[in-house]
């Protein structure tokens, strides 16, 4: 598969209208939801890390630093990935399977077109800007917790902040952005295998789409196990 | 003209196609007939490439397609246009965008000379007001019309068409029919037809290849389908009363 979305591109003109296509589709049609979810889950972070802070000696400036290293580090990177997989993932297995069942995949190929360079790498392409979105995410969930933190009455502004910046460590960022790389990578892949290689009709594209989200999602946590010990253990 | 050598096809055990040799003639509707599972869908898709028979040799104007290249395979698919059973129109692209598609895939043309040949052709195809219209949008029939008009945009030397009737009042079908005559007529191609449709085999089999459990049972055209007393023939198109009373009356006028 991956040799054949490579082989034969499409002409440029024609690639170019896809490209745009599926940035609106998978990109900005999905910061919406990012930044709801982001901004709500941030706060409920700085909420849960203040309730828990019971002992007086903890500094509240933890709850910023809790909220800047839960949501950089896993929260906006894997979580979002997650909830991707469901909302782009289901989205391209089902969009890729219908066009297989109703023939528009063989349709493409009996006019010669290379249908898997066609479907799929313009969608690889677009999720080249994943890690912006991810990048919205960590911004709108840090947004999220400095305004629980401070509007709820658990914490100063300055001593969120203070804790934004404590022990700062420029390498979680990247870090955050190699597997945000890589996440984008299974996000265009695994769903649109497997709707381009579905057999049957409307129940099995719907199988299909479940089977993506599934073992795209099982592929992210694993991932990211992997990943997380190779860039962070000493 | 395309000239199909002796090719059989298999799937696991099942022996599919069994040695079929014919001969699909330019400037003609060829017509594949025959009963659910009698190979029809394996040779059509065999004569698109879709499936690569076990033997024998697909030949189009000379050009033995086993001997090609994938270059030469990807050129001369270029050159067909297909019709499929349930027209396969890209249902995210306007009727306009779905007859653009092979001009803006496979030739140098602008914007405007792309719109004039997609005028044109809708215009043929009497669809000229559906433009902007997407397939959901539009009726089955009119969806056919517009994947003929895909099919034929790009000038194809080869038009093959899937059950183009299927799924289409009587009145309709005959609309395509006669459309897809006239087209190939107009524009000299070699059309392949694969139907289940007699009003069709009545209306314009020129060439039609009547298959039986994957073999080749009778070729003629539709006088000659009157007339035959090939049994096999006889029992699968006059297998409804109607039939059978137009082929009597046929055949005593004949007397």
């Amino acid at each position: 598969m991956w040799k054949e979305i490579f082989n034969k591109p499409t002409k440029w003109s024609v690639m170019k209208g896809l490209i745009i296509k599926e940035i609106d589709d998978l990109i900005i049609g999905s910061l919406g939801i990012v930044a709801f979810i982001s901004f709500f889950v941030g706060g409920v972070v700085a909420i849960q890390t203040a309730l828990n802070l019971t002992n007086p000696l903890i500094p509240k400036y933890l709850i910023g630093f809790a909220t800047r290293q839960s949501v950089i580090l896993e929260f906006a990177p894997t979580f979002i990935s997650i909830i991707m997989a469901g909302k782009m993932g289901s989205f391209i297995t089902s969009s890729i399977g219908t066009m297989r069942v109703t023939e528009q995949i063989d349709a493409l190929e009996v006019m010669g077109v290379n249908s898997l360079n066609y479907l799929v790498f313009p969608k690889l392409i677009a999720l080249l800007l994943y890690p912006f979105v991810i990048g919205i995410a960590m911004f709108l969930g840090i947004l999220g917790g400095w305004m629980a933190g401070v509007y709820g009455g658990f914490t100063s502004s300055d001593e969120f902040i203070n804790g934004l910046q404590m022990e700062f460590i420029p390498f979680h960022i990247a870090y955050a952005f190699i597997k945000t790389f890589v996440f984008a990578l299974l996000l265009a892949t695994i769903p649109s295998f497997h709707g381009y290689y579905m057999k049957g009709g409307a129940l099995e594209v719907g199988k299909a789409s479940t089977v993506a989200f599934v073992w795209t999602s099982v592929t992210i946590i694993l991932i990211n196990y992997i990943l997380t010990q190779l860039l962070l253990s000493k | 003209m395309i000239e199909v050598k002796n090719i059989e096809k298999s799937f696991g055990d099942s022996k599919v196609l069994k040695g079929i040799s014919t001969v699909f003639e330019t400037g003609k509707t060829n017509l594949i007939i025959g009963q659910s599972g009698s190979g029809k869908t394996v040779l059509l898709k065999s004569l698109l490439g879709i499936h690569a028979p076990d033997s024998g040799q697909i030949i189009f104007d000379g050009r033995i397609y086993s001997d090609l290249t994938p270059d030469e395979k990807r050129a001369l698919r270029t050159e067909i246009g297909m019709v499929f059973q349930g027209s396969a129109l890209f249902d995210s692209m306007t009727v306009a965008q779905n007859v653009a598609f092979p001009l803006k895939m496979f030739t140098k043309n602008n914007r405007s000379e792309t719109k004039d040949r997609v005028d044109f052709v809708l215009k043929r195809v009497n669809l000229i007001d559906a433009h902007h219209k997407l397939p959901s949008e539009i009726s089955g029939g009119m969806q056919k019309r517009v994947a003929i008009a895909r099919a034929i945009v790009n000038n194809p030397k080869y038009l093959f068409c899937d059950e183009p009737n299927s799924g289409l009042d009587p009145n309709t079908s005959t609309i395509i029919d006669n459309l897809i005559k006239e087209i190939t007529e107009e524009y000299d191609i070699t059309t392949v037809i694969n139907t289940h449709d007699m009003n069709s085999v009545m209306e314009i089999g020129e060439n039609i290849l009547f298959l039986k459990n994957g073999v080749k049972a009778w070729q003629g055209n539709k006088e000659e389908i009157f007339v035959t007393d090939n049994e096999a023939v006889v029992e699968f198109v006059y297998s409804s009363n109607l039939f059978k009373k137009v082929r009597e009356a046929h055949l005593k006028d004949l007397k």
